[in-house]
């Protein structure tokens, strides 16, 4: 018993306690309760937020919006578990962020991809960007996106092959489209905000339900919204980083549109804003941790994104602005750290004092 | 149910952070039972935060209720006394439910609880007087910490105290003790607050309860009406509004500053069964020898608040609660949140221990440990207003510095980080790994 501690090792001191260690109770520290959040349920409430926007992409895009879908869902499954088991790393599927971000990685990809690209997407995201940087957690961009943004570099036309709503009962709908982003750019840089001009735009009652070109999940807005509720009412995600990166670039862009309602609202309502600022900029990995922080990582997004989309090459900036961001949010976090409770500076302590 | 009654305050300023816990308060209509037939009780000499006291007795020697077997001479230490009556067994090295090995000194019930003399009320005269009567009680803090109280009132001069806190938020699950206390002693409550107000020349006293504990803030305003300068407080119940820190923020709305004590902004808090106890030692002169313990959890056949004689063998009270129903997977003394688990029930209650708790292993769920997804519910929580994500990647990264930057030792370690992860990261243990790491490389925590 006089025994200092550390010269028996802990189970040699149980043993000669007890004798038998089977029936011992479990010793651990504090807390002993938790909470019924999981990572595997924060998952599950995303494909719930995502299960709108699959609808809609079906109900637009065809019966391909759902084959591209499951096949990057499965992609980045395979790959996830194929990449844990070459590291000899504990499988990680049942947290279910590899089925999110096939999810995602489908959302941001055109209905008329060659299916045998999706996989090359999937494989990007999930085996570079995630498993090599050290899985959930650990990858510095959003896996989802970098996928998209080499498939865009590497297969530009692939990428940007647009075609229109598929008609149910009447087969696809082969003829290409513009996306609305193209025609906005052109507004923007012949200057001209009349009415006239947004002639060939479709209305916004239509981006709203998402009867224009585009990604998968990226058209219909009402679907997103509806996610981004759930989303919201789960305590998922914050509010800031949606609000307020839709905020900035809605602000700037009737800025840039000189007062023009009709270019704004065509603006937020198209390409992949709605989208990645619900679903991409709010990862938790990659975007920061406090709400100060949030701020001013949604402002940064809605900046960069409006800029890349008047005087960019690409008509598109969501992606690039996002993935800008994930890079900084390590230093944004840094520049954000809380004070701890109860402080306060050295000055005010002497204010104070002369009071 | 919570409509607002008359007197009652409202809180002064909401502090941030903080958790949703069950409360699971099925003891709270228990009144509590006295345990009879103690056999043996073991007293460790060190039960408070402080110097460790040694025996005044040996072995043989025959002892009654209330007399002394442990002092020091040290200001930061509190004496102890024999809770029973019966002869000395043994003076050794014994372990305490946390793993502490500390001497003991075992008394053998002679089954009589005789009280070693009559008791007679100190003579308390002058703030002097009453400080000594305090430490002379055997009084550290009830709550769950063990500060010395003698220690926590006596303010030095220049801090100029204006408002006492009761502390009867007991915002951990399941621990009902503090609330039976608010009901069943309420007089002796009202008038300890008094005592300490009078003494110490404080102005004002605020009994802080959560407002999950409609009935205590009902007895205890009413009781409280009489005297102006005593308000009963009805707090938000989240946890952990009973810390220190938080429950001086929410009563007063004032921040008590990093490495600062409440005594810094005006305040003392104390706890509301301490405070009791206060009064009745004053009246009549017994020393602390028993305490009120809420013995809990699915694995106790009959849940209740038992008063038990200091020392008495874990394992004594939960045949005294009916026994197991099945063998336990989780014991704990104290709360659920900032509890010690045990190893085994041969530990003895301390004078700082509010609970027992038991658990079978069908209703503790155990949530296996995952990597970090920095969704940042832990920073969310803090109520330190600390990131327990970065700190927890420091410790692993083994960095004193970043540690001291992250304020890792304004951490009280309340646990609502670890309880909020959904990667059930153990981030108290990590977090006090990393103070470790900061004293090891002989840097101060701030």
């Amino acid at each position: 018993m006089n025994k200092k501690p550390g010269n028996t090792s802990v189970k040699e001191e149980l043993r000669l306690m007890n004798g038998d260690e089977s029936h011992l109770p479990t010793v651990s520290a504090s807390p002993h309760i938790r909470s019924h959040d999981t990572t595997t349920g924060i998952m599950l409430d995303v494909i719930v937020a995502l299960i709108p926007s699959l609808i809609a992409a079906v109900a637009l895009f065809g019966p391909r919006a759902f084959a591209v879908t499951a096949i990057s869902v499965l992609s980045c499954m395979l790959f996830e578990y194929i990449a844990r088991k070459a590291m000899k790393r504990q499988n990680t599927l049942g947290d279910l962020s590899a089925v999110v971000t096939g999810i995602l990685l489908a959302f941001n990809l055109p209905s008329a991809i060659p299916l045998w690209m999706v996989p090359v997407g999937a494989f990007i995201a999930i085996v570079i960007v995630k498993q090599f940087f050290g899985g959930i957690g650990q990858n510095f961009v959003n896996p989802a996106l970098i996928g998209r943004i080499i498939l865009m570099v590497s297969f530009p036309t692939a990428m940007s092959t647009w075609i229109g709503n598929y008609v149910w009962g009447g087969g696809a709908d082969a003829v290409t489209s513009a996306t609305p982003l193209a025609s906005l750019a052109t507004i923007f840089d012949g200057n001209d905000f009349s009415d006239a001009s947004f002639a060939q735009l479709p209305s916004n009652l239509q981006m709203l339900f998402g009867q224009t070109g585009g990604c998968l999940g990226e058209t219909c807005a009402i679907a997103i919204i509806l996610g981004m509720i759930y989303l919201i009412a789960r305590r998922v995600i914050s509010p800031i980083i949606p609000f307020v990166y839709v905020g900035t670039v809605a602000l700037i862009m009737l800025i840039a549109g000189c007062g023009s309602i009709r270019f704004m609202t065509a603006q937020l309502l198209s390409g992949g804003l709605l989208l990645g600022a619900v679903f991409m900029a709010t990862d938790y990995t990659t975007s920061p941790i406090n709400s100060k922080g949030k701020l001013i990582f949604a402002i940064g997004c809605g900046l960069f994104t409006s800029v890349i989309r008047l005087y960019g090459s690409f008509p598109e900036g969501v992606s690039f602005s996002i993935i800008l961001m994930n890079i900084l949010s390590p230093l944004i976090d840094l520049a954000t750290k809380p004070k701890p409770f109860g402080y306060f500076k050295e000055k005010k302590e002497k204010k104070e004092a002369d009071a | 149910m919570k409509e607002k009654m008359l007197g009652v305050l409202s809180p002064a300023s909401r502090a941030k952070g903080g958790v949703r816990v069950p409360h699971h308060k099925n003891t709270q209509d228990c009144e509590a039972v006295r345990f009879v037939g103690v056999e043996t009780v073991v007293l460790p000499m060190l039960q408070h935060i402080g110097a460790p006291c040694s025996p005044v007795v040996s072995v043989g020697d025959t002892v009654g209720i209330g007399q002394l077997i442990g002092d020091s001479d040290k200001y930061m230490s509190v004496p102890i006394f024999a809770s029973v009556s019966g002869v000395v067994s043994a003076i050794g090295i014994v372990q305490t439910a946390p793993g502490k090995r500390v001497e003991a000194v075992t008394i053998k019930s002679d089954g009589e609880m005789r009280p070693y003399c009559e008791f007679s009320p100190p003579t308390v005269n002058s703030r002097e007087d009453f400080l000594k009567a305090v430490r002379n009680s055997g009084l550290s803090g009830l709550g769950g910490a063990g500060f010395p109280t003698h220690v926590k009132l006596n303010v030095p001069p220049e801090k100029k105290i204006d408002t006492l806190i009761i502390n009867a938020a007991e915002c951990e699950p399941y621990i009902t003790v503090d609330y039976r206390e608010c009901i069943e002693n309420s007089e002796h409550v009202i008038s300890g607050t008094k005592l300490i107000l009078k003494h110490l020349g404080i102005e004002n006293a605020i009994i802080a309860v959560e407002d999950n504990k409609p009935k205590a803030i009902e007895v205890l305003s009413k009781l409280a009406e009489k005297g102006k300068n005593i308000k009963v407080m009805s707090l938000k119940s989240k946890y952990p509004q009973g810390a220190e820190k938080m429950i001086v923020c929410s009563a007063t709305g004032r921040k008590v500053p990093p490495g600062k004590l409440p005594m810094d902004v005006g305040c003392i808090v104390i706890n509301v069964a301490s405070v009791s106890f206060i009064d009745r030692y004053i009246k009549t002169g017994k020393p602390l020898v028993s305490r009120t313990i809420t013995v809990d959890g699915s694995a106790i056949r009959h849940p209740q608040n038992v008063r038990v004689p200091i020392g008495t063998k874990i394992k004594d009270i939960i045949d005294f609660c009916g026994g197991f129903t099945e063998p336990p997977f989780k014991m704990i003394t104290g709360g659920p949140l900032m509890g010690t688990a045990l190893l085994n029930t041969d530990a003895p209650i301390l004078k700082t221990y509010s609970a027992v708790l038991a658990f079978t292993k069908g209703s503790y769920k155990v949530k296996p440990e995952r990597d970090c997804i920095r969704c940042g519910r832990c920073a969310f929580v803090c109520p330190m207003h600390l990131v327990p994500t970065d700190i927890e990647r420091y410790v692993l990264a083994r960095d004193p510095e970043k540690l001291i930057k992250s304020n890792v030792g304004a951490c009280m370690e309340c646990g609502s980080c670890a309880f909020a992860c959904p990667s059930g990261k153990a981030l108290v243990q990590y977090i006090i790994l990393g103070k470790d790491i900061v004293r090891e490389a002989g840097l101060k925590n701030e």
